[in-house]
């Protein structure tokens, strides 16, 4: 048994570490269906960590923290909607700004939190279950957002691919001269994925700076946007593999912890590489394939849309 | 519905050279409303931001050294961006640059040769370049988005140098500060203007944007550049390659921002430190479009965008407002920019909602 008293806290720092990416995965996920691409994840994400850690500190209350980080995000998200779905803009450009936006934006809120403590997500423990020895701790000890994230994936799956709502978010992502012929809103339903997409970015940040670390440091966020990105990519647009990526990246990044922990000599930052450098070749090994991702990308992704056009 | 949009015939020339200024208007009243949100006065906040750090000597020259890597980097990146290739690792080949061209300074550390210097030069080009190579063969050879692979190597980058000034590249002297020694004279660029930081670095960007301008306008590669970045179908059945224009693009961007991280670490600061560049690859995107993608204007843009940092300074010395303020006037600079485009491609119609005759 003592022998394995370390797996527990490994298995658990792995899942803080996932969860970010996985609820920020999701939500682009859904975005890039639509026929969006957001770039713009990263500033997404550091607003709603801002805003959650914010409002956390100012309040006291974690979930009215958890609905800032998502309405953080969901702001962003609606301003890449009017620019790029009501103004027409280039959506990397775009993308790109949100980003330099948001490092901007959180920084400036973020001045008057640095150094504030927080006491984090409180576990939602079901007393007597989680008492259970390895798995209670592993299964039914987590906060509200881990049990979230993972609700996300079987509730994005649900939605894209059994329900009419999905299909109709798929046909304008795959065609969107023809969804609008029969009459869908594509600007509409673009900007209800969009903001999706943003309110799951800031829930993503938001668990960074209330649960993973929970405080404030300028650009906390350190890429995670991006790899986010990478995942949905990696996962061929399927929330299943979007899950399985997340988790291998979160193991990934945990190593460096663990590596040194053991007695590795090798220099932190040599290890804090992994993550950044996982991420190029599990692209490299995806986008080889060039016919297979043609197949399963969204056709009209990134595409602009103007109806009298 | 009481906007619409109308696609005009053709893009407005006129209007493409206006909505930049537009937009630099619109962050002005932008910045007006976020200095009152923060409790100051808005008209001081301005001045303090805009016009203090400029109005002495010594303030005009700053502009000029923190323009130089921006522009520098914007050059590059322009180029790449019209044949559109997305290299947004500008940050990353720059600190290669610098860790490139500063190793070859602590190299020769004793060495008076007048030799040393052209010789970082040289190897600030290359490390940017092998850096951008990456992502170009990566992108030709296995089709994955430049965007995320060179973005990501800007993060190795940078952790590439923090191991080097906390580890072998430390100053022996240096009290284990993770700093590399001082670089000797011999290493550092000389100062053409007495009194100030303005290095020759400046001058030779100066000259690199006259070359980029006639390289775009009357080069066959500046047409080919653009011909596949605009109706790539055309391109391919002119016999332009993408992928040379791909390798071709970012080995230019990578090495403009190798020598731009090389002029930081042998002008400015002098020696490597953890953090050489407060951003300037990231802002040499926003430049690159403020400038509508042109030599001249990427100069004019740059040297508006380095104001925004020396504004950031002033407001945090003068009224104790964060330095992030600066983040944000870059980031609305961009949106405002973006959302006045519109104008070029699409006139603005209002509609009357249907109301019955009278």
């Amino acid at each position: 048994m003592s022998d394995f008293a370390w797996l527990v806290p490994t298995i658990l720092t792995v899942v803080s570490a996932s969860t970010p990416l996985l609820l920020a995965a999701m939500g682009e996920l859904v975005v890039e269906k639509s026929g969006v691409l957001n770039l713009g994840v990263e500033g997404m994400m550091l607003v709603g960590a801002i805003a959650a850690f914010a409002t956390g500190v100012s309040t006291g209350s974690w979930p009215l923290a958890i609905l800032a980080g998502a309405l953080g995000g969901l702001v962003m998200a609606f301003l890449f909607g009017v620019l790029t779905l009501s103004l027409l803009a280039n959506q990397v450009a775009t993308g790109l700004a949100l980003t330099i936006f948001g490092v901007g934006l959180s920084a400036l809120i973020g001045a008057g939190f640095v150094g504030v403590p927080f006491p984090g997500l409180p576990k939602l423990a079901i007393p007597g279950i989680s008492d259970m020895p390895i798995l209670g701790p592993l299964l039914f000890a987590h906060d509200i957002l881990v049990y979230f994230s993972l609700a996300s994936v079987a509730g994005v799956s649900w939605f894209l691919f059994r329900t009419k709502a999905g299909l109709v978010l798929r046909a304008v992502g795959e065609n969107q001269e023809a969804g609008h012929s029969i009459g869908y809103h594509v600007i509409g339903i673009r900007y209800l994925a969009v903001m999706f997409g943003g309110a799951m970015g800031g829930l993503g940040g938001a668990y960074l700076s209330l649960a993973h670390t929970p405080m404030w440091i300028e650009n906390m966020t350190a890429g995670r946007g991006w790899i986010a990105l990478a995942l949905v990519v990696f996962a061929a647009w399927k929330p299943g593999r979007a899950l399985l990526g997340a988790y291998m990246f979160g193991g990934i990044t945990i190593l460096q912890l663990h590596a040194q922990g053991i007695g590795l000599e090798i220099p932190s930052q040599l290890l804090s590489m992994l993550p950044y450098l996982a991420t190029i070749l599990v692209l490299v090994l995806i986008s080889k394939d060039s016919a297979r991702v043609r197949l399963n990308a969204p056709a009209c992704l990134g595409k602009v849309f103007h109806p009298a056009a | 519905m009481l906007l619409r949009l109308e696609p005009r015939g053709e893009a407005s020339h006129g209007l493409s050279y206006a909505t930049p200024f537009l937009a630099v208007g619109l962050t002005l009243i932008g910045g007006c409303i976020l200095f009152g949100l923060m409790g100051h006065n808005p008209f001081e906040a301005i001045y303090t931001f805009f016009i203090v750090p400029i109005s002495s000597a010594y303030g005009l020259a700053e502009l000029m050294v923190k323009a130089t890597p921006i522009v520098l980097c914007a050059i590059g990146l322009a180029l790449g961006f019209r044949a559109n290739v997305w290299n947004i690792g500008a940050e990353g080949q720059l600190t290669l640059g610098a860790i490139a061209g500063g190793g070859v300074a602590l190299l020769f550390y004793e060495s008076e040769s007048v030799l040393v210097l052209p010789l970082m030069i040289v190897a600030g080009i290359l490390g940017g370049m092998a850096w951008a190579a990456i992502p170009a063969w990566l992108k030709t050879r296995f089709n994955a988005n430049e965007i995320l692979t060179s973005l990501m190597l800007t993060y190795v980058a940078l952790l590439l140098l923090s191991t080097l000034v906390h580890g072998p590249w430390r100053d022996p002297e240096g009290y284990n500060f993770p700093e590399s020694r001082l670089f000797s004279d011999s290493a550092v660029l000389p100062v053409i203007w007495e009194g100030t930081r303005l290095h020759i670095g400046a001058a030779l960007t100066l000259a690199l944007v006259a070359v980029a301008w006639v390289v775009i306008s009357r080069t066959l590669m500046g047409f080919q550049i653009k011909v596949v970045g605009s109706a790539p179908q055309a391109a391919a059945y002119a016999g332009f390659s993408r992928k040379r224009m791909i390798w071709l693009t970012l080995l230019i961007s990578g090495g403009l921002a190798g020598m731009a991280g090389l002029f930081e670490v042998s002008g400015p600061i002098g020696q490597l430190v953890p953090s050489i560049s407060p951003g300037y690859g990231f802002t040499a995107i926003i430049v690159a479009f403020l400038g509508r993608l042109h030599p001249v204007g990427i100069l004019l843009a740059g040297l508006l965008v380095a104001l925004s940092y020396l504004g950031g300074e002033s407001v945090q010395i003068e009224m104790g407002l964060p330095q992030a303020v600066t983040g944000v006037f870059q980031g609305m600079l961009l949106f405002f920019l973006l959302a006045t485009d519109v104008l070029i491609k699409y006139r603005i119609r209002f509609t009357q909602p249907a109301r019955s005759a009278t």
